[in-house]
Protein backbone atom coordinates (compact mmCIF):
# COMPACT_ATOMS: atom_id res chain seq x y z
CA UNK A 1 0.00 0.00 0.00
CA UNK A 2 1.40 3.24 -0.68
CA UNK A 3 1.69 5.49 1.93
CA UNK A 4 -1.27 7.63 0.85
CA UNK A 5 -3.50 4.60 0.70
CA UNK A 6 -2.14 3.40 4.04
CA UNK A 7 -3.37 6.75 5.67
CA UNK A 8 -6.65 7.31 3.66
CA UNK A 9 -7.57 3.53 5.38
CA UNK A 10 -6.36 4.28 9.01
CA UNK A 11 -9.48 4.88 11.32
CA UNK A 12 -7.94 7.53 13.35
CA UNK A 13 -8.26 7.77 16.77
CA UNK A 14 -7.37 10.52 18.22
CA UNK A 15 -9.95 12.24 16.13
CA UNK A 16 -12.65 10.20 18.20
CA UNK A 17 -14.39 11.90 21.07
CA UNK A 18 -14.48 9.97 24.08
CA UNK A 19 -17.19 8.02 23.87
CA UNK A 20 -16.41 6.42 20.69
CA UNK A 21 -12.77 5.64 21.96
CA UNK A 22 -14.55 3.67 24.31
CA UNK A 23 -16.58 1.42 21.75
CA UNK A 24 -13.07 1.06 19.56
CA UNK A 25 -11.47 -0.66 22.35
CA UNK A 26 -14.19 -2.75 23.72
CA UNK A 27 -15.22 -6.18 22.18
CA UNK A 28 -17.46 -5.61 19.65
CA UNK A 29 -17.62 -2.62 20.01
CA UNK A 30 -19.91 -2.67 23.40
CA UNK A 31 -20.16 -1.32 26.63
CA UNK A 32 -22.54 0.15 29.21
CA UNK A 33 -22.37 3.54 30.53
CA UNK A 34 -22.62 4.01 34.35
CA UNK A 35 -24.00 7.56 35.28
CA UNK A 36 -24.45 8.09 31.59
CA UNK A 37 -25.40 11.88 30.52
CA UNK A 38 -28.72 11.44 30.65
CA UNK A 39 -28.32 11.43 34.44
CA UNK A 40 -27.28 14.79 34.43
CA UNK A 41 -24.41 14.57 37.27
CA UNK A 42 -22.75 17.76 35.97
CA UNK A 43 -20.21 19.63 38.08
CA UNK A 44 -22.16 21.92 41.43
CA UNK A 45 -19.23 24.73 40.81
CA UNK A 46 -19.28 25.59 37.12
CA UNK A 47 -22.70 26.85 37.09
CA UNK A 48 -22.38 28.57 40.41
CA UNK A 49 -19.12 30.43 38.73
CA UNK A 50 -21.33 31.38 34.90
CA UNK A 51 -19.17 28.20 33.51
CA UNK A 52 -21.75 26.15 31.10
CA UNK A 53 -21.89 22.83 32.55
CA UNK A 54 -21.66 19.17 30.33
CA UNK A 55 -23.79 16.54 31.15
CA UNK A 56 -21.22 13.81 31.84
CA UNK A 57 -18.91 16.52 33.10
CA UNK A 58 -16.38 14.98 30.44
CA UNK A 59 -15.87 11.73 31.85
CA UNK A 60 -17.21 8.47 30.14
CA UNK A 61 -17.02 5.17 32.64
CA UNK A 62 -17.99 2.02 30.37
CA UNK A 63 -18.19 -1.07 31.42
CA UNK A 64 -17.49 -4.17 28.59
CA UNK A 65 -15.24 -6.69 28.09
CA UNK A 66 -11.61 -6.62 26.72
CA UNK A 67 -10.06 -9.87 25.10
CA UNK A 68 -12.91 -11.41 26.57
CA UNK A 69 -12.25 -10.51 30.52
CA UNK A 70 -14.58 -7.66 32.34
CA UNK A 71 -12.96 -4.09 31.76
CA UNK A 72 -13.91 -0.40 32.85
CA UNK A 73 -12.45 1.70 30.90
CA UNK A 74 -12.40 5.65 31.89
CA UNK A 75 -12.67 7.93 28.84
CA UNK A 76 -11.56 11.99 29.65
CA UNK A 77 -13.33 13.95 26.66
CA UNK A 78 -10.51 16.69 26.22
CA UNK A 79 -13.08 18.65 24.16
CA UNK A 80 -14.62 19.59 27.20
CA UNK A 81 -12.96 22.24 29.34
CA UNK A 82 -9.42 21.05 28.21
CA UNK A 83 -9.89 17.42 29.96
CA UNK A 84 -9.77 19.40 33.16
CA UNK A 85 -11.33 17.24 35.90
CA UNK A 86 -12.93 18.99 39.09
CA UNK A 87 -15.15 17.03 41.79
CA UNK A 88 -17.77 15.25 39.62
CA UNK A 89 -15.30 13.71 36.78
CA UNK A 90 -12.72 12.85 39.20
CA UNK A 91 -15.18 10.56 41.39
CA UNK A 92 -16.12 8.76 38.67
CA UNK A 93 -12.63 7.66 37.46
CA UNK A 94 -11.83 7.07 41.18
CA UNK A 95 -15.04 5.25 42.39
CA UNK A 96 -15.01 3.42 39.54
CA UNK A 97 -11.22 2.20 39.98
CA UNK A 98 -12.12 1.66 43.49
CA UNK A 99 -15.02 -0.96 42.36
CA UNK A 100 -12.84 -2.31 39.72
CA UNK A 101 -10.37 -3.25 42.83
CA UNK A 102 -12.94 -4.39 45.40
CA UNK A 103 -14.09 -6.88 42.15
CA UNK A 104 -10.64 -8.27 41.89
CA UNK A 105 -10.63 -8.59 46.30
CA UNK A 106 -13.86 -10.68 44.91
CA UNK A 107 -12.21 -12.68 42.55
CA UNK A 108 -13.91 -10.98 39.37
CA UNK A 109 -10.65 -10.08 37.38
CA UNK A 110 -11.89 -6.13 36.33
CA UNK A 111 -9.41 -4.51 34.40
CA UNK A 112 -9.03 -0.88 33.89
CA UNK A 113 -7.82 1.14 30.90
CA UNK A 114 -7.84 4.97 31.20
CA UNK A 115 -7.77 7.23 27.97
CA UNK A 116 -6.11 10.28 29.49
CA UNK A 117 -7.16 13.74 27.42
CA UNK A 118 -6.64 16.35 29.81
CA UNK A 119 -4.67 19.55 31.64
CA UNK A 120 -5.08 18.36 34.77
CA UNK A 121 -7.32 19.83 37.60
CA UNK A 122 -10.21 22.02 36.56
CA UNK A 123 -8.98 25.38 38.54
CA UNK A 124 -12.66 26.72 39.06
CA UNK A 125 -12.59 23.57 41.16
CA UNK A 126 -9.51 23.69 42.73
CA UNK A 127 -8.83 21.77 45.73
CA UNK A 128 -11.83 19.32 44.91
CA UNK A 129 -9.97 18.73 41.54
CA UNK A 130 -6.37 17.90 43.32
CA UNK A 131 -8.52 15.91 46.21
CA UNK A 132 -9.96 13.62 43.32
CA UNK A 133 -6.94 12.95 41.65
CA UNK A 134 -4.88 12.17 44.84
CA UNK A 135 -7.85 9.64 45.33
CA UNK A 136 -6.95 8.22 41.50
CA UNK A 137 -3.99 7.73 42.08
CA UNK A 138 -4.92 6.12 45.57
CA UNK A 139 -7.27 4.09 43.47
CA UNK A 140 -4.54 3.17 40.63
CA UNK A 141 -1.75 2.09 43.33
CA UNK A 142 -4.42 -0.24 44.88
CA UNK A 143 -5.49 -1.76 41.54
CA UNK A 144 -2.35 -2.80 39.95
CA UNK A 145 -1.96 -5.53 42.86
CA UNK A 146 -4.27 -7.38 41.10
CA UNK A 147 -4.44 -6.44 37.36
CA UNK A 148 -2.23 -4.34 35.32
CA UNK A 149 -4.31 -0.62 34.77
CA UNK A 150 -3.09 0.89 31.12
CA UNK A 151 -3.07 4.02 30.34
CA UNK A 152 -3.79 5.55 26.76
CA UNK A 153 -2.39 9.07 25.85
CA UNK A 154 -3.68 9.40 22.11
CA UNK A 155 -3.60 13.53 21.38
CA UNK A 156 -3.87 15.86 20.93
CA UNK A 157 -4.99 17.45 24.32
CA UNK A 158 -1.87 15.17 26.13
CA UNK A 159 -1.55 14.01 29.45
CA UNK A 160 -0.60 17.25 32.20
CA UNK A 161 -0.48 18.59 35.98
CA UNK A 162 -1.64 15.49 38.47
CA UNK A 163 -2.88 13.22 35.85
CA UNK A 164 0.49 12.78 34.52
CA UNK A 165 1.60 11.68 37.92
CA UNK A 166 -1.72 9.27 37.32
CA UNK A 167 -0.01 8.07 33.87
CA UNK A 168 3.21 7.83 36.12
CA UNK A 169 1.49 5.37 38.35
CA UNK A 170 -0.16 3.16 35.43
CA UNK A 171 1.18 0.07 35.11
CA UNK A 172 1.51 0.69 31.44
CA UNK A 173 1.48 3.78 29.28
CA UNK A 174 0.49 3.52 25.54
CA UNK A 175 0.99 6.96 23.24
CA UNK A 176 0.79 8.44 19.85
CA UNK A 177 2.68 10.92 17.94
CA UNK A 178 0.59 13.17 18.64
CA UNK A 179 0.68 12.55 22.48
CA UNK A 180 2.13 14.67 24.93
CA UNK A 181 3.12 13.79 28.50
CA UNK A 182 4.37 16.08 31.25
CA UNK A 183 3.73 17.59 35.01
CA UNK A 184 3.51 21.15 33.50
CA UNK A 185 1.66 22.51 30.75
CA UNK A 186 4.16 24.69 28.12
CA UNK A 187 2.48 28.22 29.14
CA UNK A 188 2.86 27.38 32.68
CA UNK A 189 6.46 26.85 32.88
CA UNK A 190 7.06 29.60 30.36
CA UNK A 191 4.87 32.03 32.86
CA UNK A 192 7.26 30.65 35.78
CA UNK A 193 10.40 30.20 34.41
CA UNK A 194 10.29 32.60 31.53
CA UNK A 195 10.72 32.04 27.73
CA UNK A 196 14.28 30.79 27.18
CA UNK A 197 13.64 28.05 30.06
CA UNK A 198 10.46 26.94 27.94
CA UNK A 199 9.09 28.22 24.93
CA UNK A 200 5.88 27.35 24.76
CA UNK A 201 4.97 28.26 21.09
CA UNK A 202 7.87 26.44 19.82
CA UNK A 203 5.90 23.15 18.96
CA UNK A 204 9.05 21.17 17.79
CA UNK A 205 10.62 22.21 21.13
CA UNK A 206 8.02 20.89 23.29
CA UNK A 207 7.24 17.62 21.53
CA UNK A 208 10.73 16.65 21.46
CA UNK A 209 10.95 16.46 25.11
CA UNK A 210 7.37 15.71 26.40
CA UNK A 211 5.95 13.70 22.96
CA UNK A 212 4.94 10.38 22.49
CA UNK A 213 7.78 9.59 20.37
CA UNK A 214 10.51 10.95 23.21
CA UNK A 215 8.23 9.41 25.77
CA UNK A 216 8.24 5.68 24.33
CA UNK A 217 12.18 5.90 23.62
CA UNK A 218 13.21 7.09 26.85
CA UNK A 219 11.21 4.43 28.89
CA UNK A 220 8.72 6.29 30.13
CA UNK A 221 6.03 5.11 27.94
CA UNK A 222 5.59 1.57 26.91
CA UNK A 223 4.15 1.10 23.68
CA UNK A 224 4.03 3.60 20.56
CA UNK A 225 1.77 3.17 18.16
CA UNK A 226 0.15 4.62 14.78
CA UNK A 227 -3.19 6.69 15.09
CA UNK A 228 -5.08 3.58 14.09
CA UNK A 229 -7.96 2.52 16.44
CA UNK A 230 -7.46 -0.74 15.91
CA UNK A 231 -3.51 -0.54 16.27
CA UNK A 232 -4.31 0.86 19.68
CA UNK A 233 -7.26 -2.12 20.75
CA UNK A 234 -4.47 -4.29 19.78
CA UNK A 235 -1.73 -2.78 21.49
CA UNK A 236 -4.27 -2.63 24.60
CA UNK A 237 -4.76 -6.38 24.50
CA UNK A 238 -1.45 -7.24 24.11
CA UNK A 239 -0.37 -5.12 27.44
CA UNK A 240 -3.13 -7.18 29.09
CA UNK A 241 -1.81 -10.63 28.12
CA UNK A 242 1.71 -9.31 29.26
CA UNK A 243 0.14 -9.41 32.93
CA UNK A 244 1.97 -7.61 35.46
CA UNK A 245 5.37 -5.80 35.14
CA UNK A 246 7.87 -7.15 37.46
CA UNK A 247 8.69 -4.03 38.75
CA UNK A 248 5.57 -0.95 38.42
CA UNK A 249 7.88 2.11 36.55
CA UNK A 250 6.67 4.14 39.53
CA UNK A 251 8.68 2.11 42.06
CA UNK A 252 12.11 1.89 39.65
CA UNK A 253 13.68 4.84 42.08
CA UNK A 254 16.70 2.99 42.15
CA UNK A 255 17.24 3.31 38.49
CA UNK A 256 16.33 6.56 38.11
CA UNK A 257 17.89 7.53 41.02
CA UNK A 258 21.30 5.86 39.46
CA UNK A 259 20.54 7.23 35.85
CA UNK A 260 20.01 11.07 36.86
CA UNK A 261 23.49 10.62 39.33
CA UNK A 262 25.59 10.46 35.86
CA UNK A 263 23.58 13.77 34.86
CA UNK A 264 25.09 17.18 35.27
CA UNK A 265 22.23 19.64 35.99
CA UNK A 266 24.69 22.82 35.16
CA UNK A 267 23.82 21.85 31.31
CA UNK A 268 20.72 22.50 30.31
CA UNK A 269 18.70 19.20 29.08
CA UNK A 270 18.38 18.03 25.35
CA UNK A 271 16.50 15.31 23.70
CA UNK A 272 19.53 13.61 23.10
CA UNK A 273 20.83 13.76 26.71
CA UNK A 274 17.69 12.26 27.69
CA UNK A 275 17.76 9.69 25.78
CA UNK A 276 21.22 8.91 26.45
CA UNK A 277 20.50 8.41 29.95
CA UNK A 278 17.45 6.38 30.35
CA UNK A 279 16.95 5.05 27.04
CA UNK A 280 15.76 1.36 28.30
CA UNK A 281 19.01 -0.29 26.23
CA UNK A 282 21.62 1.83 27.34
CA UNK A 283 24.17 0.44 29.73
CA UNK A 284 23.87 0.76 33.57
CA UNK B 1 21.23 28.94 61.86
CA UNK B 2 19.36 32.18 61.06
CA UNK B 3 15.67 31.81 61.84
CA UNK B 4 14.45 34.16 59.33
CA UNK B 5 16.27 31.49 56.73
CA UNK B 6 14.37 28.68 58.65
CA UNK B 7 11.42 27.03 56.86
CA UNK B 8 8.67 26.14 58.33
CA UNK B 9 9.14 22.67 57.44
CA UNK B 10 12.93 22.27 59.00
CA UNK B 11 11.80 24.23 61.96
CA UNK B 12 8.42 21.67 62.74
CA UNK B 13 11.04 18.89 61.82
CA UNK B 14 13.64 19.79 63.77
CA UNK B 15 10.81 20.45 67.00
CA UNK B 16 8.97 16.85 66.47
CA UNK B 17 12.57 14.95 66.50
CA UNK B 18 14.23 17.16 69.22
CA UNK B 19 16.80 18.14 66.60
CA UNK B 20 17.91 14.37 65.88
CA UNK B 21 20.21 14.63 62.78
CA UNK B 22 18.56 13.71 59.84
CA UNK B 23 19.79 10.15 57.87
CA UNK B 24 23.24 10.78 55.87
CA UNK B 25 22.73 9.61 52.00
CA UNK B 26 19.68 11.91 51.25
CA UNK B 27 20.33 15.37 49.95
CA UNK B 28 19.79 18.49 51.46
CA UNK B 29 16.86 18.89 50.35
CA UNK B 30 15.09 15.73 51.67
CA UNK B 31 15.47 15.23 55.11
CA UNK B 32 14.37 11.77 56.80
CA UNK B 33 14.50 11.17 60.35
CA UNK B 34 14.12 8.27 62.10
CA UNK B 35 12.24 8.78 66.03
CA UNK B 36 9.46 7.75 68.34
CA UNK B 37 5.70 8.90 67.83
CA UNK B 38 4.15 7.43 71.62
CA UNK B 39 7.12 5.25 72.14
CA UNK B 40 6.38 3.32 68.67
CA UNK B 41 9.09 3.99 66.23
CA UNK B 42 8.48 6.54 63.19
CA UNK B 43 10.15 8.45 60.49
CA UNK B 44 9.41 11.56 59.69
CA UNK B 45 10.01 13.12 56.28
CA UNK B 46 10.32 16.63 54.90
CA UNK B 47 11.14 18.65 52.06
CA UNK B 48 13.14 21.70 52.71
CA UNK B 49 14.62 24.56 50.75
CA UNK B 50 17.91 24.41 49.68
CA UNK B 51 19.80 27.42 48.00
CA UNK B 52 22.57 24.99 46.52
CA UNK B 53 20.62 22.53 44.87
CA UNK B 54 22.18 21.58 41.38
CA UNK B 55 18.87 21.66 39.82
CA UNK B 56 18.57 25.57 39.59
CA UNK B 57 14.41 25.14 39.80
CA UNK B 58 13.71 23.30 42.33
CA UNK B 59 15.96 25.65 44.94
CA UNK B 60 13.24 27.39 47.29
CA UNK B 61 11.02 24.30 48.52
CA UNK B 62 10.19 22.57 45.25
CA UNK B 63 9.34 19.38 44.50
CA UNK B 64 11.87 18.22 41.86
CA UNK B 65 13.13 15.20 39.95
CA UNK B 66 15.40 14.29 42.47
CA UNK B 67 13.36 14.96 45.19
CA UNK B 68 10.49 12.80 43.81
CA UNK B 69 12.42 9.95 44.05
CA UNK B 70 14.24 10.31 47.19
CA UNK B 71 11.25 10.72 48.72
CA UNK B 72 9.49 7.23 46.84
CA UNK B 73 13.56 5.50 48.06
CA UNK B 74 12.65 6.95 51.94
CA UNK B 75 9.60 5.23 52.03
CA UNK B 76 10.40 2.23 50.15
CA UNK B 77 13.13 1.77 52.65
CA UNK B 78 10.39 1.58 55.26
CA UNK B 79 8.15 -0.50 53.53
CA UNK B 80 10.93 -3.42 53.02
CA UNK B 81 12.53 -2.94 56.34
CA UNK B 82 9.57 -3.82 57.68
CA UNK B 83 7.77 -6.35 55.73
CA UNK B 84 8.17 -8.95 58.55
CA UNK B 85 7.96 -6.44 61.42
CA UNK B 86 5.10 -4.12 63.30
CA UNK B 87 4.76 -1.44 60.94
CA UNK B 88 6.08 2.15 61.75
CA UNK B 89 4.48 5.04 60.94
CA UNK B 90 5.42 7.70 58.57
CA UNK B 91 4.73 11.28 59.33
CA UNK B 92 4.72 13.72 56.39
CA UNK B 93 5.90 17.44 57.22
CA UNK B 94 4.49 19.16 54.46
CA UNK B 95 5.71 23.09 53.74
CA UNK B 96 6.15 22.62 50.07
CA UNK B 97 5.88 25.79 47.68
CA UNK B 98 5.23 23.63 44.36
CA UNK B 99 6.43 21.16 41.94
CA UNK B 100 9.32 22.78 40.34
CA UNK B 101 8.98 24.15 37.08
CA UNK B 102 11.71 23.62 34.33
CA UNK B 103 13.00 22.17 31.24
CA UNK B 104 15.10 20.01 33.14
CA UNK B 105 12.45 18.68 35.15
CA UNK B 106 10.25 17.92 32.05
CA UNK B 107 13.27 16.56 29.83
CA UNK B 108 13.72 13.82 32.63
CA UNK B 109 9.91 12.91 33.19
CA UNK B 110 9.23 14.88 36.50
CA UNK B 111 5.77 13.44 36.82
CA UNK B 112 7.35 9.87 36.95
CA UNK B 113 9.19 10.97 39.96
CA UNK B 114 6.37 12.31 41.46
CA UNK B 115 4.09 9.29 40.34
CA UNK B 116 7.27 7.64 43.03
CA UNK B 117 6.68 9.55 45.45
CA UNK B 118 3.02 9.29 45.39
CA UNK B 119 3.07 5.64 44.64
CA UNK B 120 5.37 5.01 47.71
CA UNK B 121 3.14 6.80 50.18
CA UNK B 122 0.09 4.61 49.08
CA UNK B 123 1.89 1.81 48.93
CA UNK B 124 3.12 2.27 52.29
CA UNK B 125 -0.86 3.31 53.81
CA UNK B 126 -1.97 -0.04 51.94
CA UNK B 127 0.55 -2.07 53.69
CA UNK B 128 -0.51 -0.73 56.91
CA UNK B 129 1.95 2.02 57.92
CA UNK B 130 0.25 4.53 59.44
CA UNK B 131 0.54 7.49 56.96
CA UNK B 132 0.35 11.01 58.82
CA UNK B 133 0.62 14.28 56.87
CA UNK B 134 1.11 17.24 58.64
CA UNK B 135 0.60 20.18 56.74
CA UNK B 136 2.80 23.22 58.24
CA UNK B 137 2.79 25.65 55.60
CA UNK B 138 2.71 25.66 52.06
CA UNK B 139 0.64 22.70 50.36
CA UNK B 140 0.74 23.03 46.37
CA UNK B 141 -0.26 21.37 43.85
CA UNK B 142 1.51 18.88 42.39
CA UNK B 143 4.10 18.92 45.37
CA UNK B 144 0.99 17.77 47.98
CA UNK B 145 -0.08 15.52 45.41
CA UNK B 146 3.73 13.54 46.14
CA UNK B 147 4.57 14.68 49.87
CA UNK B 148 1.58 14.34 51.93
CA UNK B 149 -1.71 13.58 49.75
CA UNK B 150 -1.90 9.68 50.55
CA UNK B 151 -1.49 9.86 53.73
CA UNK B 152 -4.17 8.00 55.91
CA UNK B 153 -4.76 10.52 58.15
CA UNK B 154 -4.13 14.93 57.19
CA UNK B 155 -3.40 17.29 60.15
CA UNK B 156 -2.95 21.40 59.19
CA UNK B 157 -2.20 23.62 61.48
CA UNK B 158 -4.80 26.52 62.13
CA UNK B 159 -2.73 29.50 60.75
CA UNK B 160 -2.77 32.18 57.77
CA UNK B 161 0.40 30.94 56.39
CA UNK B 162 -1.11 27.67 55.76
CA UNK B 163 -2.31 26.43 52.40
CA UNK B 164 -3.64 24.03 50.36
CA UNK B 165 -4.26 24.90 46.81
CA UNK B 166 -3.80 23.41 43.24
CA UNK B 167 -2.22 26.65 41.55
CA UNK B 168 -0.73 30.08 42.73
CA UNK B 169 -3.09 33.01 42.73
CA UNK B 170 -1.40 34.78 40.19
CA UNK B 171 -1.15 31.40 37.73
CA UNK B 172 -4.72 30.53 38.36
CA UNK B 173 -5.84 33.81 37.29
CA UNK B 174 -3.94 34.11 34.11
CA UNK B 175 -5.11 30.44 33.00
CA UNK B 176 -8.50 30.93 33.98
CA UNK B 177 -8.45 34.25 32.29
CA UNK B 178 -9.64 36.84 35.51
CA UNK B 179 -8.22 39.16 36.86
CA UNK B 180 -6.45 38.01 40.71
CA UNK B 181 -9.11 40.79 42.33
CA UNK B 182 -11.89 38.58 40.46
CA UNK B 183 -10.18 35.58 41.53
CA UNK B 184 -10.20 36.35 45.04
CA UNK B 185 -13.64 36.92 45.00
CA UNK B 186 -14.77 33.95 43.57
CA UNK B 187 -12.49 32.09 46.07
CA UNK B 188 -14.43 34.01 48.88
CA UNK B 189 -17.69 32.78 47.98
CA UNK B 190 -16.74 29.12 46.11
CA UNK B 191 -15.34 26.82 49.15
CA UNK B 192 -12.75 24.44 47.38
CA UNK B 193 -11.23 27.65 44.87
CA UNK B 194 -10.49 29.35 48.38
CA UNK B 195 -7.16 29.48 49.15
CA UNK B 196 -7.34 29.95 53.33
CA UNK B 197 -7.26 26.86 55.24
CA UNK B 198 -10.39 26.88 57.13
CA UNK B 199 -12.58 27.10 53.66
CA UNK B 200 -10.54 24.09 52.64
CA UNK B 201 -11.62 22.20 56.49
CA UNK B 202 -15.00 22.46 54.65
CA UNK B 203 -14.04 20.22 51.95
CA UNK B 204 -14.34 17.39 54.76
CA UNK B 205 -10.47 16.30 53.93
CA UNK B 206 -9.10 16.97 56.82
CA UNK B 207 -8.86 14.82 59.72
CA UNK B 208 -8.26 18.06 62.12
CA UNK B 209 -7.41 21.74 62.08
CA UNK B 210 -4.95 22.02 64.93
CA UNK B 211 -4.95 25.72 66.79
CA UNK B 212 -1.32 27.27 67.54
CA UNK B 213 0.42 30.20 69.08
CA UNK B 214 2.91 30.39 66.05
CA UNK B 215 3.41 28.07 63.21
CA UNK B 216 6.87 29.84 62.32
CA UNK B 217 8.29 29.77 66.11
CA UNK B 218 5.92 27.06 67.72
CA UNK B 219 6.18 27.16 71.74
CA UNK B 220 6.38 24.10 73.72
CA UNK B 221 2.43 23.96 74.08
CA UNK B 222 2.53 24.30 70.09
CA UNK B 223 4.62 21.35 69.94
CA UNK B 224 2.72 19.52 72.55
CA UNK B 225 -0.21 20.06 70.76
CA UNK B 226 1.09 18.65 67.84
CA UNK B 227 2.31 15.82 69.24
CA UNK B 228 -0.74 14.81 70.88
CA UNK B 229 -2.73 15.41 67.73
CA UNK B 230 -0.26 12.68 65.93
CA UNK B 231 -0.56 10.36 68.40
CA UNK B 232 -4.22 10.82 68.49
CA UNK B 233 -4.40 10.07 64.52
CA UNK B 234 -1.80 7.17 64.74
CA UNK B 235 -4.77 5.68 67.25
CA UNK B 236 -7.17 6.28 64.72
CA UNK B 237 -5.55 4.65 61.94
CA UNK B 238 -4.84 1.76 64.12
CA UNK B 239 -8.00 1.30 64.65
CA UNK B 240 -9.52 2.02 61.52
CA UNK B 241 -9.80 -1.62 59.74
CA UNK B 242 -9.64 0.22 55.96
CA UNK B 243 -6.24 1.36 54.81
CA UNK B 244 -7.79 3.15 51.87
CA UNK B 245 -9.19 6.84 51.75
CA UNK B 246 -12.77 6.88 52.77
CA UNK B 247 -12.82 8.73 56.10
CA UNK B 248 -12.21 12.15 53.97
CA UNK B 249 -15.49 11.27 51.99
CA UNK B 250 -18.87 13.27 53.81
CA UNK B 251 -17.33 16.97 54.21
CA UNK B 252 -20.31 19.48 53.79
CA UNK B 253 -18.74 21.19 50.52
CA UNK B 254 -18.22 17.73 48.92
CA UNK B 255 -21.14 16.00 48.64
CA UNK B 256 -21.14 14.86 44.64
CA UNK B 257 -18.05 13.05 45.33
CA UNK B 258 -20.34 10.55 47.82
CA UNK B 259 -23.21 10.95 45.30
CA UNK B 260 -21.20 9.85 42.54
CA UNK B 261 -19.96 6.75 44.78
CA UNK B 262 -23.55 5.71 45.53
CA UNK B 263 -24.52 5.68 41.91
CA UNK B 264 -21.15 4.23 40.41
CA UNK B 265 -21.84 1.74 43.20
CA UNK B 266 -25.91 1.19 42.29
CA UNK B 267 -25.01 1.25 38.61
CA UNK B 268 -21.90 -1.33 38.97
Amino acid sequence: MSGAAALLARDSFVELAARERVRALMDGRAFRELIDPFERVTSPWLARQGVVTQADDGVVVAKGEIAGQPAVILAIEGAFQGGSLGEVGGAKIAGALELAAQDNRRGIPTRAVILFETGGVRLQEANLGLAAIAEIHAAIVDLRRYQPVIGVIAGTVGCFGGMSIAAGLCSYLVVTREARLGLNGPQVIEQEAGIVEYDSRDRPFVWSFTGGRQRADTGLADVFVDDDASLLRQAVIALFERGRPATERSDAWRHYLDRLSRYDPARQATPEIVRQLLEPGASS
Amino acid sequence: MNIETTSRGATWLAALTDGAAPLTGYPPSVQVVDGALADQRCRYVAVLPDAANAWPRARTGEIGVIEGWELARAVHEVIDADRAAPKRAIVAVVDVTSQAYGRREEAFGIHEALAGAAGAYAQARLAGHPVIALIVGKAMSGAYLAHGYQANRIIALNDAGVMVHAMGKAAAARVTMRSVEDLERLAAEVPPMAYDISSYATLGLLWQLLDVDSADRPCAVDLADARHALIVALDDIRADPSPDLRSRLGGPNRGASSLVREKLLAQW
